[in-house]
């Protein structure tokens, strides 16, 4: 590369260093990208205020976590939100404001950023099973305007979520706390939360505030239906607010 | 020939792989996954052995460009980005009449609406700047293209990437965080892919006989890094099995969130918007026939876009559980963003400078100066949306799905279609495009599209965020949700209709680049109507005995 | 959070100052007259035909 007639050469660095070496080019063009992600991204992981201590938050169970994962399969994220804000309507409309810890346990996140139908994040308790049931087989049977796709194939699936020890093993290796005991039982807590009338003490020891019953109201069979409701169900019921509410600092 | 055998027996290697993978599979996903590699793998096989190595075809000519590449890219280009908008109004459709989820698990909006994602940006955004940073970078550095193999398997490797990633949409295949949905193993699969793009694309820079890299060349290599660097951060995860499909995301709650969004933001900001801009960079010029307006400016404009664009993700957050200071900062970065995209857009506008008649006479020039009005329209809207303010109406409604078509439609989709009416006559050399004409139904249908897709997702956002927080004399929430969702419906008509007029402008495009390359050409009036007499472009009327009155007396 | 509180003050006051002078000395430097002619010659390299090289 011969440098051009006109414009000699000359030494020491400039713009035209850059403008002649893509190595170069290309390493401070990455520098200036790398920036502000560093900034934005990497103290969340270590200023302990990002995540707030709240008592409650667990990781989910079994069958709830196979609940979950269809609602990632079904892209029901694209739709609703689970991330209520802190305005009036809001809060009067879906309950409190979501705080981080309530998905700190949330590989991924699922706060969605489109509300073609309502937020989720506290949809847990609001309806009956019965009437999830009906919701996710005919949306419009139970709410007219409704545009969202009809899900029943759902209770016809019986629910084949694949090994759950493995799955909560890998949460464990990203960082969810699961216990050993809750690994080597992972099989048997899934069945067993959805089925009527199990003693789902233990379960519930390691697991407080899960519910256990035969959701999809089949009792023939642990379909889908039963992992995807048991997940809509225990939906932002961890975290007690009512108790939290005096050592609130207003927002 | 060592070098083919080398290469098929690797191939056949592959393949084998792949279908012990596939007997392996946890799930049928995984299985139809893997066999799709081995069929890939045993055509690619076959077509080393067929063609034999394609470098020593070419016999190493450096005196001319490699276009194969470009030329595949032109039609893969044409084709995904009619499929990708077609699957774009049908999803409009199902959100205007829900019975067209047809109650399959199949064919259900949020398994359809990735698949239209990913095939306007990945698909159709990613083939147009494959092809013409290919085409670019082969001309403003007077070389041939860099390891031609290398670049065969871009082209083909991303395609295949591209069909992993759409049929794994449909099947249910997705880690759930949005323009990043395909899992693990397709993931992996484009790193490969992408890191020989960056080898092809920096080779030629390498062995280019220009002393200068020109800026466009600036904007390719700074999309091509940072799209890397984003697509491995974000994408971190652990596979519960490494032969199956489902992985679980490395970062949880609100870190993944913000890695997320400053992902999917830069997703725009470097895939739809530094690697369209290198586009601008050589194309308006070339086709305006004049530099651009100043080369200066488009310095400035290249290091503070990239610097100041990887800030603005929070804003996708706003009121959120992220902490405010994150928040604040993504607003006031998104805010100053504002100001090396008008920089740019002025520098591909005022290129026009003393030409500004190219409007008139030449639709693709009319095409680029609509894409650049649309840039500045939406580089506008974008900051003013990033306020907290402005956001905590517009976030959560249409007004977001609008502003991103202003963006895509308006500014990728324009700019990409009159880069292709460039291309096309130029690549498989023809005189001229099949027609003209055509263009110009095109440029109309197309901006018919988008006044009626955006005034459309206006008015349904506001419409919407209004009624969501509004309180009646009796203190309490007016409306349900249901109701706010009734209430958009016409707008959600009017949108439909939008798309559809977009579609036909992209189906009469996809005629004329087909047309042009079967080397038609189709009879019609020029384009230029500005009527030239030249009997009477003389300094005095022509005399009554028009030919021997000029001549000299005898 | 001190670190978080004096981190903000830094990029409130100095670092703000730090980064409006980085971006005029750039600016300027990149606008500066003697550079005129070298970077017309890069804008029109796409123009120049394959003969004259």
């Amino acid at each position: 590369m011969a440098s051009h007639p006109q414009t000699p050469e000359k030494p020491g660095f400039s713009h035209r260093t850059l403008e002649r070496n893509i190595t170069l080019l290309g390493l401070c063009s990455l520098v200036a990208v790398a920036i502000g992600g560093i900034v934005e991204i990497a103290p969340l992981f270590w200023v302990d205020s990002t995540i707030e201590k709240v008592e409650g938050v667990r990781p989910y169970t079994p069958l709830e976590l196979a609940g979950r994962n269809i609602y990632m399969r079904e892209g029901c994220y694209v739709c609703h939100s689970q991330m209520v804000r802190p305005f009036k309507d809001e809060v009067e409309r879906y309950g409190h404001y979501s705080l981080a810890a309530e998905s700190m346990y949330d590989h991924p996140f699922q706060w969605g950023s489109k509300r073609t139908g309502p937020d989720l994040a506290r949809v847990g308790g609001r309806y009956s099973d019965e009437w999830h049931r009906e919701h996710l087989k005919d949306p419009r049977s139970v709410v007219p305007e409704s545009i969202m796709p009809p899900y029943a194939f759902l209770a016809e699936k019986p629910l084949n979520a694949g090994d759950m020890a493995a799955h909560l093993k890998a949460l464990r290796n990203v960082g969810v706390p699961y216990t050993d005991k809750d690994i080597s039982t992972a099989n048997a807590d899934l069945t067993l939360q959805a089925t009527a009338d199990a003693d789902a003490s233990d379960l519930q020891a390691r697991f407080p505030k899960a519910q256990a019953r035969d959701f999809d109201g089949n009792p023939a069979m642990v379909s889908e239906m039963d992992a995807l409701i048991a997940y809509l169900q225990m939906l932002g019921t961890l975290v007690d607010f009512k108790a939290a509410e005096a050592q609130e600092q207003p927002k | 020939m060592p070098a083919t055998l080398a290469k098929s027996g690797g191939l056949f290697l592959a393949m084998v792989l792949a279908l012990v993978a596939m007997a392996q599979a946890q799930d049928t996903a995984f299985a139809i996954h893997m066999g799709i590699m081995a069929l890939a793998a045993l055509i690619a096989a076959l077509a080393v052995m067929a063609t034999s190595d394609v470098t020593a075809r070419l016999g190493h000519d450096e005196s001319v460009y490699d276009d194969a590449p470009v030329r595949w890219g032109v039609i893969a280009t044409t084709f995904w980005g009619v499929v990708g908008l077609l699957a774009g109004l049908f999803i409009a459709l199902q959100l205007a009449y829900p019975v067209l989820n047809f109650n399959l698990e199949y064919t259900t909006f949020g398994r359809l609406r990735p698949l239209h994602t990913s095939a306007v940006i990945f698909a159709f955004g990613g083939n147009a700047l494959l092809c013409t940073s290919f085409f670019v970078v082969q001309r403003t550095c007077r070389a041939r293209l860099a390891f031609p193999s290398l670049a065969r398997f871009v082209f083909w490797g991303y395609q295949l990437f591209i069909v992993l990633a759409a049929t794994g949409y449909l099947l249910g295949v997705t880690e759930a965080k949005e323009y990043a949905e395909p899992e693990w193993y397709v993931d992996l699969w484009l790193t490969i892919v992408w890191v020989a793009y960056l080898i092809v694309f920096g080779g030629t820079v390498i062995k280019r006989r220009e002393p200068h890299i020109y800026v466009a060349n600036w904007f390719y290599l700074a999309f091509i890094i940072t799209v890397a660097m984003l697509h491995l951060v974000n994408n971190l995860s652990l596979p519960v099995s490494l032969v199956g499909a489902k992985s679980y995301s490395a970062f949880a709650g609100v870190q993944d969130a913000l890695t997320q969004w400053w992902y999917g933001h830069n997703a725009v900001g470097f895939f739809l918007t530094a690697g369209f801009l290198a586009m601008m960079y050589y194309f308006v010029p070339k086709q305006a026939e004049r530099p651009v307006y100043s080369y200066r400016l488009s310095i400035i404009h290249f290091w503070s876009l990239i610097f100041l664009y990887i800030w603005a993700g929070p804003h996708h957050l706003h009121y959120t559980s992220l902490p405010d200071w994150a928040q604040s900062l993504g607003m006031v970065f998104s805010v100053m963003l504002w100001m090396p995209s008008w920089g740019g857009m002025i520098n591909g506008l005022m290129t026009l400078n003393g030409a500004w008649d190219k409007i008139r006479t030449d639709p693709i020039i009319r095409m680029m100066v609509l894409a650049l009005a649309f840039y500045g329209m939406s580089t506008f809207e974008g900051p003013m949306m990033s306020i907290k303010s402005v956001n905590s109406l517009s976030h959560y409604t249409d007004w977001t799905i609008g502003h991103v078509h202003s963006g895509a439609l308006g500014w990728n989709g324009m700019i990409t279609f009159a880069c292709m009416y460039y291309l096309a006559p130029r690549l498989w050399n023809r005189q001229r495009l099949y027609s003209l004409r055509l263009i110009n139904w095109h440029f109309w249908l197309a901006t018919g599209g988008i006044v009626f897709y955006n005034a459309s997702m206006w008015v349904a956002g506001i419409t919407q965020g209004l009624m969501w927080r509004e309180y009646g004399a009796d203190g309490y929430l007016v409306n349900s949700f249901a109701e706010t969702v009734a209430a958009i419906h016409p707008m959600f008509l009017l949108r439909a209709f939008g798309g559809a007029l977009y579609l036909s402008g992209a189906l009469v495009f996809a005629w004329n680049i087909a047309m042009t390359i079967a080397g038609r050409i189709r009879a019609e009036a020029p384009m230029t109507e500005t009527p030239y007499d030249a009997r009477a472009d003389r300094p005095l009327p022509a005399p009554a005995s028009a030919a021997g009155a000029l001549q000299p007396a005898e | 959070m001190s670190d978080y509180e004096s981190l903000r003050h830094f990029a409130d006051s100095w670092g703000l100052l730090a980064m409006t002078l980085l971006f005029l000395g750039f600016v300027s430097w990149t606008f500066r007259p003697g550079a005129r002619r070298r970077h017309d010659e890069a804008a029109a390299m796409i123009f120049r035909s394959h003969a004259d090289d």
